[in-house]
Parts: C-alpha cells; structure tokens; sequence
C-alpha cells in the first residue's frame, strides 16, 4: 500500500455518507420520475422499467459521491442535478395534471 | 475521494463491506437455508407426514365442500392442492365482501383430505423452515415494520455497492480467478475472497439486486406516483393493468357455481394434469361469477392462467400476454430470487450458490483483520480492531452454532411447552449470543477453532438426537426407505460437521505451528497466524 494516501477526515466522509443517503436518494426518485415520463412505451412499461433500474441509478450516484474529489463538487452537483430532473415532477405534483 | 478513481472504490467497498459484514452473513446463511424452507419445515414436524398425492379434480372436490360449508356469499376463494413441495397440505383461502366501516373477514385452512376437515393443532409447535427464511428479510426481534422494507433495503443497497464496487476495483478480474496462492497468509484470504466472488458473481448480482426489486415499491414511491401526474385515483385502475387482475363486482343474482370437473378437465387438456397450479372463484353462488385456473409458477412468477365463467364454464379469457413486458422483467426478478420454479438439482445450485456468497462475505471480513494484523503487527491492538474480530469469530463461527441449535431445540424441548416455537428461536439466538462472548476471554485463534469445533460437534450432534427422539424419521429409517427429504437433512447435517471439523483441525494445525516456530522462523508463524 505505497500509494496509499492519507485517510480522509471523518467530516469529509460523514458529509458524503449525509450526501450519498439523502440528496442522492432525492435524486434518484427525481430522476427516475422524470426519466419515467419520457419513457416512450405505455405509463406502465415506464413505470416498470424505471422502478427496476432505479437502484442501480442509486448505486451509481454513490459511487460517485465517493469518486469525487472535493466536497463542493459533491453537493452543488446533486442539489443541482435534482433541481434539473424535479422541474417536471414537482410541476405536476402542484397542479395535479396527467403526464 | 482518495487518490484515483480505483483508490476511492476500494475504500468505499472496504468500508461499506466492514459495516453490514454481520448482518449480510446473516441473511445469506438464513436465506440460503431458505431455498430449503419445505424440507426443513417437514423434517421439523416428523410426527405430521405430507398428504398424499391426489389428482388435483378430487383435492378440488373436498376443498369445495369445506368452502360451500364455510365461506359461501364470498368475494374469493383461493385453493391450492398439496403438491410436492410448498404445499404439503390441500390450502383454502376465503375472503368475504367488505362491510361499510368493517374489517374484511379472512380465512384460511389446511385440509385434511380424507376427512374434509381442518388439520388439527400439529403436535410438534415449530416454526419450522418458514421462521428461519422469513429472518432473512424481517430479521427478528425487531418490529417488522421497521426491517422490511427499511433497513433491509438500507442494507442490500450496501450489498449492492460493495458488489459494483468490488467488481470496479477488479480490474484483472479473469486474472485474479486464476490466481490462488494457497497458505500465504493474508494474501490467501484475499484470494479466497475474490474466487469465490467471481465464480458466483452473477448469482450473486442477481440476488443482491433482485432483493432490491422487492421493496422498489416502499423506497420509489414517487415513480409511479409521478408517472400518473400524483393521481392516486387510479391506482386500481394501474394494479389491474400490471397484474391482470381486473376488479369484478357481484350482480347480486344468486345463480349456481358450475361444475368443476370440465374447467379442470380443459385446463388440463392446455397444459397437462400434472401442471395445473391453484384455483380461484369469484363471487361463487353469483350469476357473475368467474373461475381462474392457474398453471404452476415459473421463474417469471406469472403463470399462465385461463378465466372461465363460474355458471356456464365457458372459456372468458386465454391471453398467453396478459402482463406487459417491463413488468415481467421485475417479476422475472423476483422469480429468480425466490426460485420457487426450481426442481431439486437447479434447488441445490441455489444452495450452493447461496453458500458461496456466504464465503464471500465471511472471507471478505476476515480479510479485513488479516491485513490490518499484519500492517500493524508491532502495535498494541485497537479497541475497534478487537471489536471486529470478535464479531468474525463470534458470528461466521457462532451463527452455524446457533442454527444447530435451533434444530437440537425442535428435538429436545418437552413437545407440551408453552410457546413452544418461540423458545426454538430464543435456543438459537442464546447459543449466537454465548458464541459471541466467548472470543472475549479466549485468544484468537484458540476461539477459532474451538467455535469451528464446537459447531462440528453442534451439526454431528442432529442426526443422533433425531435418532434418539423419533421413531421413524432418523437414517436408520429413511435411508432405505429412499426419503431423500428427512435423510438429505440429516446428511446436510453430517456434511456441515465435516466441514466445520476440518475447520477446526486446519486451525489447530497452524496453532500448533505458532506454538513451536516462533524462535525459529518469525515470517513463518506469521504467515501461519495470519491464515488462521
């Protein structure tokens, strides 16, 4: 283990663990919701195909919360990723329309 | 977060694997124990045998009257004829109409099949297979609502990302198959870890992920939700849609049920006698009655299934197609999961596979130790360190302790005992509880192997109590009576003690070997310390 760097500080790890658990869980369902209502099949199928993927979509943004080298990147990537995908679902959440 | 891209994933998969280590031992011991639930139920209640096999027109003849008697003016009628293996005993289901501001009234039965009755109280209370493989997803103890779909979501997650992690940080994964540099210490467990996690990678991918499929529901609300712009309004409407299972009312004209035999007959004819799986009536006695014979499950968990009409017997319904693709992708998931389709060799490779991942957890934790011991071998050990290794020993070695326990319980407790079942769990979880003390007083490797012995002894001791608390359900009797059910047990048994035996005598080689070299060869009796 030559190359091993120094551990990272339990802040730097306890704000990714914060960061991978609950804006990476937000993201997943905003994306997921989004990316269900551009499915191209019926409301089902998309519905269906999303869901199945969705932890897999969870597992990636964990592994790149703790891929990432600075704290920043981790939080204004995330809060801005879910301020991108909730656009549409928050849309019709307040006004109750079909999708 | 550390150094390249590789660095962060193998601390991510080092930390994430350390901390549900335990608890993922847990449920792939319990859950691979559970591809056996049916057997290990039968061999749990030896005194009450399995229904003999009928033909699935007579089972559904005698369910008939039970249900005519019973639960007429019902909304459904579920019955499943006993079949070889997940349904010992003829089962009937009923539920009535709902009543304003009521509960719905449910019932359910076991019948016997010459009387026509319920089976009685068994004589022996277990709780048998079921209990052990429902702790692979509910744990126990702990208020259900809280395990499932929560925290065991929370932990396959973790599964999940150590298995990605773990593959990412592979970069010569076909290279590291073929490597196994035996009795090198901790570069052994290291190796042994990535064999065993290569060779079922794809078993153990799709269970890690498939458990996930489960609860998508509990944790990704949202995407159905969003998918009909938070409308909760159609629900029913979507339900119906992805499980065929359309919503019929009652006219309220009462009209005879039909005969049964034609509809089985043409089922029959579909899919040959020996397939048909269960059936259900609706509204039986209604004039809108309807009757759904269901072929037996496959790995998809969505049978083919005919709808006749409950007054005429015509054929409503034979859509091969009846659930859109996506949603058999996720049943096909589940399917796989559970591996309720699968005969008895496919029924063994799940075992075995299940096993593997078990080794890969556990090489996976005592890896963990192993290089930390020798990275600091001339430090005094952290308080954290101990920890670990006290929950390794006390948890790969105890736990199979505890699980001899629990079948030794089912033998020895006075079968009047009140709770009976309960106290079968509490001997198993007492016995783990004791194995995960005892590395506290006793040195590393002198608790190694005493635990792996004691678990020998624990396994070999199953089949000789069965022998010496039953009349007809040891070796003696069902090797040459061919009741592969109750022998494979007791050899299963037998198998695990050998296992664990040569565990023992393996470590208590190397002890032996620290003992004497130490003077004279310091890297050999690390190296020997270390593959203990």
């Amino acid at each position: 283990m030559a190359r091993r760097r120094a551990t990272p500080g339990g802040w730097h790890i306890t704000s990714r663990v914060v960061a991978a658990l609950i804006p990476g869980y937000l993201l997943t369902n905003t994306a997921s919701i989004a990316l269900g209502m551009l499915y191209p099949g019926s409301k089902l199928s998309g519905v269906a195909a999303v869901s199945v993927a969705s932890f897999a979509l969870w597992t990636a943004i964990v592994c790149w919360v703790f891929a990432v080298e600075r704290l920043r990147t981790v939080w204004l990537g995330l809060l801005g990723a879910i301020a991108l995908t909730a656009i549409a679902p928050v849309y019709l959440f307040l006004t109750g329309a079909g999708g | 977060m550390i150094g390249s891209f590789r660095q962060s994933m193998t601390w991510l998969h080092t930390w994430v694997g350390l901390i549900v280590c335990w608890i993922l031992y847990f449920m792939f011991v319990t859950g691979t124990l559970g591809y056996f639930d049916s057997e290990i139920d039968r061999w749990m209640q030896p005194e009450q045998a399995p229904s003999p096999q009928t033909s699935f027109a007579d089972a559904v003849a005698v369910a008939r009257t039970r249900l005519v008697d019973e639960a007429m003016g019902a909304e459904r009628w579920f019955i499943t004829p006993p079949d070889e293996r997940e349904h010992p005993h003829l089962e009937i289901f009923w539920q009535m109409p709902r009543e304003e501001g009521e509960d719905i009234v449910r019932g359910n039965e076991d019948i016997d099949l010459a009387t026509g009755e319920p089976l009685g109280e068994p004589v022996r209370a277990t709780g048998g297979g079921q209990v052990l493989y429902r702790m692979h997803y509910i744990l126990h103890y702990i208020d259900r609502a809280i395990t499932y779909p929560y925290l065991i979501g929370l932990i396959t997650l973790i599964m999940f990302i150590g298995m990605v992690t773990g593959v990412i940080i592979h970069r010569n994964i076909f290279r590291d198959f073929f490597t196994f540099r035996l009795s090198q210490g901790q570069r052994s467990w290291l190796d042994m870890h990535n064999m065993l996690s290569v060779t079922s990678l794809p078993f153990q991918l799709m269970i890690t992920y498939s458990g996930l499929i489960f609860m998508v529901l509990n944790w990704m609300p949202g995407i159905a939700l969003g998918s009909y712009g938070f409308d909760t309004s159609v629900a029913d409407e979507v339900v119906a849609e992805a499980t065929g299972n359309v919503p019929l009312e009652a006219s309220g004209t009462p009209a005879e049920l039909v005969d049964f035999a034609p509809i089985i007959a043409d089922a029959s004819a579909r899919w040959g006698s020996d397939s048909l799986g269960r059936m259900e009536v609706r509204h039986p006695g209604d004039a809108a009655s309807q009757i759904t014979l269901y072929r037996q499950e496959d790995a998809s968990r969505i049978p083919s299934r005919v709808i006749y009409s409950g007054v005429t017997g015509e054929v409503l319904d034979d859509r091969e197609d009846y659930i859109i693709g996506p949603i058999k992708v996720a049943s096909t998931f589940l399917g796989l999961h559970e591996g309720l389709f699968a005969g008895t060799l496919l029924r063994w490779f799940y075992f075995l596979s299940g096993l593997l991942g078990t080794g890969m957890i556990a090489t996976g934790a005592i890896h963990y130790t192993s290089k930390r011991r020798k990275r600091n071998e001339n430090e005094p050990q952290s308080r954290g360190y101990r920890f670990v290794e006290c929950l390794n020993i006390g948890t790969i070695m105890g736990l199979p302790v505890g699980i001899a326990a629990y079948f030794l319980a089912n033998r020895l407790l006075p079968l009047g005992m009140a709770d009976r079942a309960a106290w079968e769990v509490h001997c198993m979880f007492l016995v783990w509880g004791a194995c995960l003390l005892y590395p506290l007083v006793r040195s590393r490797i002198d608790a190694w192997r005493d635990l792996a012995a004691l678990a020998a002894g624990a396994f070999a001791l199953v089949p000789v109590i069965n022998m010496l608390t039953t009349d007809n359900a040891h070796l003696l009797v069902t090797l040459p009576a061919g009741n592969w059910i109750l022998a494979g047990f007791d050899l299963t048994a037998l198998a695990a003690a050998l296992f664990f035996g040569t565990a023992a005598w393996l470590i208590g080689r190397k002890r032996a070997s620290m003992k004497t070299a130490p003077e004279a060869s310091p890297r050999a009796a690390a190296r020997a310390d270390a593959l203990a």
